[in-house]
């Protein structure tokens, strides 16, 4: 039976713990994780860039539902663990008892709340997790918000520089007399705190804090020197202290950190602790290199491997978008040592060595890091620099003779040079990878080595190595071929689908060299929507080319079954439909009936060989498809109108009827959702659809390159038509040259972004016989395409898809 | 001995596609290639359960519907960075009929 290991802690250290796990010992373990937070484990180290809008939380998960399902880990997040009981052998978490054979405590730290009046107040917030920086954006989107941050740290300038860039008024207030007193020597603290200034930062060194001020709400933090700044927002990022409470309610020793011995056991033989809460070798670490280091030994001691773990030194980088900052090892003055520093004010660049016999003990770099994982690699290695001591602040190129040239300083890093240091990940792996795997782009790399996927502040480095391995065959600008059968980009293959004549995929293959035989399951879906729309009439669908919604025009489920959802024109209905809607759901014994959010309705849970009856059904009530599966039209979403509302100003409710009737059936690179609201109120919130339209006094406002899913985006302006015939022409125009550009699978606003709204104003609206002819290919291309695919089915066609070819079991009876 | 089971015509089941066998083992996805060869693997992806036969198929490789996960039709193996395999089944293709192997899995479901 598989043994029970109960991890406390779902952050970066106990994720790679249990990575290195289930790839050792698959099986071996039956994991229970709890974690504080409600969610699972993502990238903390990435808070920053989410917190200055650069990234979003879904980019930094690292494990995701389907990994912890994949694995059978029991996820107990959101679930905060209260005791360990530690004869009994069991954990409590909300008075639920869980019983372990070894345990795993990865608590992490707790922000350092200094012990200042107001640290309570309501607006006061530490930067730890991803709801401290969705409290912090929320303050921010107030206008004029200002934000005091308390530490002038890594994580405290992180989070200033982020809410600075969201505009908000920022001081950083910071004890010591420079920032970043640990990782920087004065000169260049003074060197980044100049930098901060410029982008409209305070900061406020030698602050004593005195008082948070407030009434419920923070409103201003006040010093000692009598200093008071106002304060919507005060960030507390004064340090950390690992989380030992748990360890030390239960008697495990504990010091600063819970206690551990080189293979990450506790006092306690079953239990391990890992990560910032613990301490090891009278050290508490905080950098992920060495968490991750934790991770690797504690996954080993687990299946009974004794790995000991070694502590090695780290560099520190901050990731601030336009700031380059390098330092590692000891750079302190000490009376044996010496230093060689070399500054270029105008350039704002500073470089510093310090160095102990003529090896290198520490370096701090600020401006230019080019030189920094050479100079750590020095480091490591103790190299003797004598030699080069005269050019070694040059850095790597001077001091081999070679050009400045960066690639090459990337060239000559020696094959156990240090490039991830999240990930300990050394110069040769990389390449061994790029050569021995045939990897050939950024996210190969990331994902077959893990090297700058995690701060990512080595990126630059790891492309260089990219370059560097293969030459000309890495080129990031390149165009993105559109998969690995062939070398062409989407444009490319579109262009030549025209000019050879090409109408079959077959052809398209033969003609344009494809390396696969018969393609892959991207490339064979885009190129048949390439076909289908450049030839309406001519080229014939290729169903195997489709995926499986579009093959049997409904939505898969996750368990199998599919989900029905008949077209209702502008979300308009009447009790007929709404009674074979009834009907069908409880003839079929359909679990759910659900109101979509395009003003339908969805039948879910339908079986597979149950959908040409359903369809039949609703077929005789006179409903079709609403193609809700389909890379194409879905819906055209309405308001009631003039016909009903005291606001509205035009029918809206009738255009979307009359704009989804037109429209109906055709094929679109990706989804295509309309909508038109009857007045600028937006209740048919037109203003994040792919096309929307606004109706006004004087006619209708069209808009597009809307989105509302995994991005949100407001649409903009294409131009304003006088009457409905004028709107419904410019809309399909629009469609049309959408449907002529798009690359498969890319939304109107990524299309609007790749070709600029120019272009496309120029064509739709500016120059009306190129909309003419637009437009009347599009109604061209609508002859064949509005044909209901449920009927076609009901009567027959693609039977083969709704059963199942043969029973072996009724066979062998019968035998 | 072996005895095979006729379970269709070749042209029971379309070019690049797939269609399903109901058997105690639970259902088992029979293969066309573009080349005319068949193949016989669990309809079932060991990653999320999406049903293999409704996938896209290309070459002898088919890519699951639900998470694009790539398994070869030859080996049962899943292909490119993912781990895992399906089982797969013995398959004869004589004068135009598929036929199983009976004895395997008569064997599977007893083991």
């Amino acid at each position: 039976m598989a043994e029970k290991l109960v991890v406390i802690g779902a952050g970066m250290a106990s994720g790679r713990m249990l990575e290195h796990l289930f790839e050792t010992a698959p099986g071996r373990f039956d994991v229970t994780l709890f974690g504080a937070e409600p969610r699972g484990n993502y990238n903390r180290i990435m808070l920053s860039p989410v917190l200055a809008g650069e990234k979003q939380y879904r980019d930094i998960v690292t494990h995701n539902e389907d990994w912890y399902a994949a694995h059978e880990v029991h996820c107990r997040f959101g679930r905060t663990v209260t005791k360990i009981d530690r004869q009994a052998k069991t954990v409590f978490a909300d008075g639920v008892e869980t019983p372990y054979d070894r345990l795993v405590i990865a608590t992490g730290s707790a922000p350092f709340i200094p012990p200042i009046a107001g640290k309570d107040l309501h607006g006061v917030r530490a930067f730890r997790d991803l709801d401290d920086v969705e409290a912090m954006v929320a303050v921010a989107r107030r206008p004029g918000a200002s934000a005091v941050v308390i530490g002038g740290g890594l994580l405290g300038l992180e989070a200033a520089a982020a809410l600075r860039g969201r505009g908000m008024e920022v001081v950083v207030l910071h004890l010591a007399p420079h920032l970043m007193e640990r990782q920087l020597d004065p000169a260049a603290g003074y060197l980044l705190r100049r930098t901060l200034e410029s982008r409209g930062i305070t900061v406020h060194c030698k602050a004593q804090t005195k008082a948070i001020v407030g009434n419920g709400r923070v409103e201003a933090v006040a010093l000692e020197d009598g200093t008071v700044y106002p304060a919507d927002l005060v960030v507390m990022a004064a340090g950390i202290r690992p989380e030992t409470r748990l360890a030390t309610d239960a008697g495990i020793e504990v010091a600063r950190g819970i206690v551990v011995d080189d293979f990450m056991v506790t006092s306690d033989p079953d239990i391990l602790a890992l990560g910032e809460c613990v301490e090891h070798g009278q050290t508490v670490y905080g950098l992920v290199a060495p968490l991750y280091d934790m991770a690797r030994v504690a996954a080993k001691t687990l299946v009974g491997e004794s790995v000991p773990f070694m502590p090695v030194q780290t560099a520190t980088q901050l990731k601030v978008t336009g700031v380059s900052l390098y330092s590692v090892g000891d750079f302190a003055d000490a009376e044996d040592r010496e230093e060689i520093v070399l500054r270029d004010a105008a350039a704002g660049i500073y470089k510093r060595v310090v160095l102990k016999q003529d090896r290198v003990l520490g370096a701090v770099l600020y401006g230019d890091t080019t030189d920094g994982a050479w100079l750590f690699d020095l480091l490591k290695r103790g190299v003797d620099i004598g030699a080069m001591r005269d050019t070694l602040i040059y850095g790597q190129n001077h001091t081999q003779g070679t050009t400045a040239d960066p690639l090459a300083a990337v060239a000559n890093l020696p094959a156990e040079a240090e490039i991830c240091g999240c990930n300990g990940v050394c110069k040769s792996t990389i390449t061994s990878a790029i050569a021995g795997k045939g990897l050939t782009t950024l996210d190969d790399v990331r994902a077959h080595t893990k090297a700058s996927a995690s701060c990512g502040s080595c990126t630059g480095l790891v492309e260089k190595l990219l370059m560097a391995t293969l030459g000309d065959r890495y080129n990031p600008s390149a165009i993105q071929p559109i998969c690995g059968c062939t070398e062409l980009g989407h444009d490319e293959v579109r262009r030549m689908i025209v000019a050879q004549d090409l109408k079959s995929i077959p052809a398209v293959m033969q003609e344009l060299g494809w390396k696969t035989s018969c393609g892959c399951a991207k490339c064979r879906p885009a190129l048949n929507y390439y076909l289908v729309a450049t030839w309406p009439g001519e080229y014939e669908d290729d169903g195997q080319s489709r995926f499986i919604n579009e093959r049997v025009h409904a939505n898969i489920q996750k368990d199998g079954t599919y989900s029905v959802v008949p077209r209702m024109f502008g979300g308009l209905t009447n009790a007929a439909e709404l009674r074979a809607i009834a009907d069908v759901a409880d003839k079929f014994n359909i679990p759910t009936v659900k109101v979509t959010g395009g003003q339908r309705i969805d039948l879910l849970g339908v079986r597979k060989e149950d959908l040409p009856a359903v369809w039949a059904d609703l077929n005789r009530a006179g409903m079709m498809s609403g193609a809700a599966y389909a890379k194409g039209l879905r819906t055209v979403k309405t308001c009631v109108g003039s016909d009903w509302c005291r606001f509205g100003t035009q029918d809206s409710t009738g255009l979307g009827v009359r704009i989804e009737k037109f429209m109906w059936g055709s094929w679109t690179p990706a989804k295509l959702k309309l909508a038109v609201s009857g007045c600028p109120r937006n209740c048919a919130e037109a203003t994040c659809k792919d096309i929307g339209v606004i109706c006004v006094d004087s006619g209708y406002e069209i808009h597009f390159g809307g989105a509302a899913g995994l991005e949100i985006r407001g649409t903009e302006v294409l131009c304003h038509a006088a009457s409905e015939d004028e709107t419904v022409e410019i809309i399909a125009a629009l469609t049309q040259l959408y449907r002529e550009q798009g690359w498969y699978l890319e939304r109107i606003y990524k299309w609007m972004k790749r070709v600029g709204t120019d272009s496309i104003k120029a064509q739709v609206v500016q120059d009306k016989d190129r909309r003419r002819q637009l437009y009347e290919r599009f109604v061209h291309s609508q002859t064949f395409a509005q044909v209901d695919p449920w009927e076609e089915r009901v009567n027959g066609k693609d039977a083969h898809e709704f059963a199942a070819m043969a029973d072996v079991q009724l066979m062998q009876a019968a035998e | 001995m072996t005895d095979w089971i006729d379970i269709g015509a070749l042209a029971d089941v379309p070019s690049r596609g797939a269609r399903c066998l109901t058997t105690p083992l639970g259902k088992i996805a029979i293969f066309r290639t573009a080349d005319d060869r068949v193949f016989a693997i669990d309809d079932r992806c060991p990653h999320r359960g999406g049903p293999l036969s409704e996938g896209i198929v290309h070459g002898a490789q088919v890519t699951c519907p639900l998470h694009n996960w790539v398994f070869s039709l030859e080996t049962g193996e899943a292909q490119g960075a993912d781990a895992g395999a399906v089982r797969t089944y013995p398959l004869r293709l004589h004068d135009n009929r598929i036929l199983i192997d009976a004895q395997t899995l008569r064997a599977r479901s007893a083991a």
